[in-house]
């Protein structure tokens, strides 16, 4: 092994110069993204001499989706941007979903991927895909750098673009001669983008007619998503909702935003959401989105969705606004910007009989958890593992039925504390957005809960938890079937279970044991209080297969396009 | 109902594929799509003419606003723009029906490019509606081939620049 490049054939490199490879290490540097994660390939080998004994901590995933996903868990759990590496081709095309996913959530990466050299572009050259022109609709923007000069220009306008405003993912696709061409290293002029200025102020007419419906309103609902998450407004809110007497519903990518548990808290409104939620929402007078999309799985049937109320939305990103639904009170513009115009603007005033409504809801529609001696139900492993885990935990979720009840039992008080695919709903993001948000947050736990279905999709990444020793502990909610689509096959499909009950599963326990990850399996109720000690008590990495009750269900449940409050009477 | 698009967007490589891309993307429904140079080289101009109703077209317009590239949306509806088109066609000509040929030519403002053998290449330019009625007038005539270029367009009297992007 050489720990200096080997001189390089041909001539000298022009004083003052270094490669494209170079640039990139460099620039990763010079802007404290330290942490990148990634897999190397042909045409990224002179970026992975660059990153050797760079400085630059690369952490090798076990496939290209493995790392985007983690790139993306990394993203999510710091806020920072999450870096991501993949050579042409495969590599590249590796990236597809975890880009969409990380599109749809709004999630800001930087994709850096190798290319084939220029002059082959073009020619269905080994390990060719067009990346550029396969990422255009998942990406936030992306480049393809066919000349050195453009190199750092494009990283700093892209990383610009990937955080700022709506985040998103950003790819930057890189010639394997753009890499190795020699280019002078110069600060990039500030980035300015024509036609577009995120921090403009929001419109002062907007905002006041927004004080002025919120003082109005009786019956107030706060509908706040993942665009809290990335303003850092979770205390403005918490301000904002407890002078105002607002109840407050979190979509999936904000659960934490505002304290699970508060007597204002809703949970997650819509589709598996408790009774209470949509029902406040049904009640309401004045529903104030901040930061969120209206989506479908939340509204439902548009027409009658919170039929009571005016309909306020404030987004970063106007096209968002009115997208979904009629609104009466839009407002455009940086979230904390707003938050902040609005809390001048306001005259607050208690609702006590908006509270005490909330509050009786609550009491009267809870949601239900089922107990059983015989066989454990996924509710009670939920609420068992947020107990032992304690409040400062992340949890991270794979897709489907385990995601919802995490979204229902865990109880989430901070921000940044609960990870999920939302929109896109990716099975397999659990484990490698698990190990990318340890390896940001060190200093917290962090939980994977994942069904046994979306495990199997990017196991191999207990190799690299393994690797670095990033102390995750992994929960498997295992009930031997892809159970949300059992459950819609159960409801809507006459219990026809067409391909959604895996007829073998391997042993999961032991198989963490051949990746060098102590596992273990429970089987009964009674052996599951140990095994959740065992876990957190073990130090690293662990694995825990618990099987739970294969019949179970996602309850309430409104079905895909009805309205509000038709709840969907399981037949027990 | 239709709509005009004009979009100012930064000269760059693939824009056209993030516009284009979006606009299939979403399942908007296009008439025709023309991109250009404009008076700064760094900036091009994409006139798209799209069809929807209200909701779809706004939807459509904040949609491209999105794109990084974008730096202007305009919305025009027809009655406020100043459009343009250029066609060229190709139509077969029959000796003896020379004459006639050219008459028709004249009537309908059009101009001869090329004469061969036995066709000839005709241009019209003007706007939708004028290139319209020119290819109807050639119906007694077999056209060969065409192409057309789509609507380009500026939005009227206030030197193509703020309009309400959402009229």
């Amino acid at each position: 092994m050489h720990d200096k490049p080997p001189a390089a054939a041909g001539p000298p490199p022009p004083k003052g110069t270094i490669t494209g490879a170079q640039a990139v290490v460099k620039f990763l540097l010079d802007r404290g993204l330290k942490t990148v994660f990634g897999y190397p390939g042909g045409a990224v080998i002179p970026l992975y001499d660059a990153l050797y004994k760079s400085g630059v901590r690369h952490i090798l995933a076990r496939h290209e989706q493995g790392a985007v996903h983690m790139a993306d868990g990394f993203a999510r759990a710091t806020g920072s941007v999450g870096v991501v590496i993949a050579t042409s081709g495969p590599g590249a095309t590796n990236l597809v979903t975890g880009l969409a996913n990380a599109h749809m959530d709004s999630v800001p990466l930087l994709a850096i991927t190798g290319q084939v050299p220029t002059t082959s572009i073009g020619s269905d050259s080994f390990q060719e895909a067009d990346i550029y022109g396969i990422s255009i609709p998942i990406t936030k923007y992306n480049y393809l750098v066919k000349n050195a000069d453009e190199l750092v220009e494009s990283l700093a306008e892209g990383l610009h673009i990937a955080r700022t405003g709506r985040p998103g993912p950003v790819l930057v696709d890189i010639p394997k001669d753009v890499q190795t061409s020699y280019l002078k290293y110069g600060e990039p002029n500030e980035i300015r983008l024509p036609g577009r200025d995120p921090g403009e102020p929001p419109s002062e007419a907007a905002v006041a007619a927004l004080a002025e419906a919120l003082e109005r309103s009786q019956r107030p609902v706060f509908y706040v998503g993942g665009g809290a998450v990335a303003a850092g407004v979770a205390e403005d809110i918490l301000r904002l909702a407890e002078g105002s007497d607002a109840a407050v519903a979190t979509s999936l990518l904000a659960k934490g935003v505002f304290p699970d548990g508060h007597p204002l808290s809703l949970g997650l409104p819509g589709m598996h959401g408790p009774k209470y939620s949509n029902m406040a929402i049904n009640e309401s007078d004045l529903i104030v989105g901040l930061g969120v999309r209206f989506d479908d799985r939340v509204v439902g049937d548009v027409r009658r969705f919170a039929p009571f109320a005016k309909i306020a939305h404030v987004d970063v990103d106007p096209a968002e606004i009115g997208k979904r639904l009629q609104v009466e009170l839009p407002v455009a513009g940086d979230l904390k910007l707003v938050l902040k115009a609005l809390q001048g603007e306001l005259k607050p005033g208690p609702k006590p009989r908006w509270r005490a409504r909330v509050a009786e809801l609550k009491k009267k529609h809870p949601l239900q958890a089922p107990e059983s001696p015989e066989v454990v139900k996924p509710q009670k492993l939920v609420s068992l593992l947020s107990e032992a885990a304690g409040e400062d935990a992340i949890f991270v979720t794979d897709v489907g039925q385990h995601q919802m009840w995490c979204a229902q039992f865990l109880s989430v008080k901070k921000p940044r504390r609960f990870l999920s695919s939302g929109g896109l709903g990716t099975m397999g993001f659990g484990l490698p957005a698990a190990i990318g948000a340890a390896l940001g947050a060190e200093k917290l736990q962090v939980v994977a809960v994942c069904g046994d279905g979306g495990f199997q999709m990017t196991l191999q990444e207990l190799a690299c938890a393994r690797q670095y020793d990033v102390p995750v502990k992994i929960v498997i909610s295992d009930n031997g079937c892809l159970g949300m689509v059992r459950q819609w096959q159960q409801f809507f499909h006459k219990r026809r279970y067409s391909e959604t009950i895996f007829q073998f599963n391997p042993d999961f326990a032991r198989l963490a044991e051949v990746f060098g990850v102590p596992g273990r399996r429970v089987e009964k109720p009674r052996d599951l209080p140990g095994a959740v000690d065992w876990l957190f008590q073990t130090k690293g990495a662990a694995l825990l297969d618990v099987f739970v009750d294969p019949e179970e269900n996602v309850l309430p449940m409104i079905p895909a396009g009805k309205g509000q409050t038709d709840f969907y009477e399981a037949e027990t | 109902m239709k709509k005009i698009i004009s979009i100012l967007v930064r000269n760059k490589p693939g824009v056209l594929s993030h516009v284009a891309g979006l606009v299939t993307r979403r399942a908007y429904n296009v008439e025709s799509i023309a991109a250009g140079p404009t008076e700064d080289r760094k900036i091009t101009r994409i006139t798209l003419v799209v069809s929807g109703d209200e909701k779809v077209l706004e939807q459509v317009v904040r949609q491209i606003q999105k794109l990084v590239d974008v730096i202007k949306v305009d919305g025009i509806p027809h009655e406020s723009a100043m459009t343009g088109e250029l066609a060229l066609i190709t139509v077969s000509l029959p000796r003896e029906r020379k004459s006639e040929l050219m008459n028709l030519v004249s009537l309908l403002g059009m101009t001869v490019k090329t004469i061969e053998k036995d066709s000839i290449t005709l241009q019209v330019a003007g706007s939708a509606q004028r290139v319209d009625s020119a290819i109807n007038g050639l119906s007694p005539f077999t056209i060969k081939s065409m192409a057309r270029t789509g609507l380009v367009a500026l939005p009227l009297g206030q030197n193509g620049e703020g309009a309400d992007p959402f009229p």
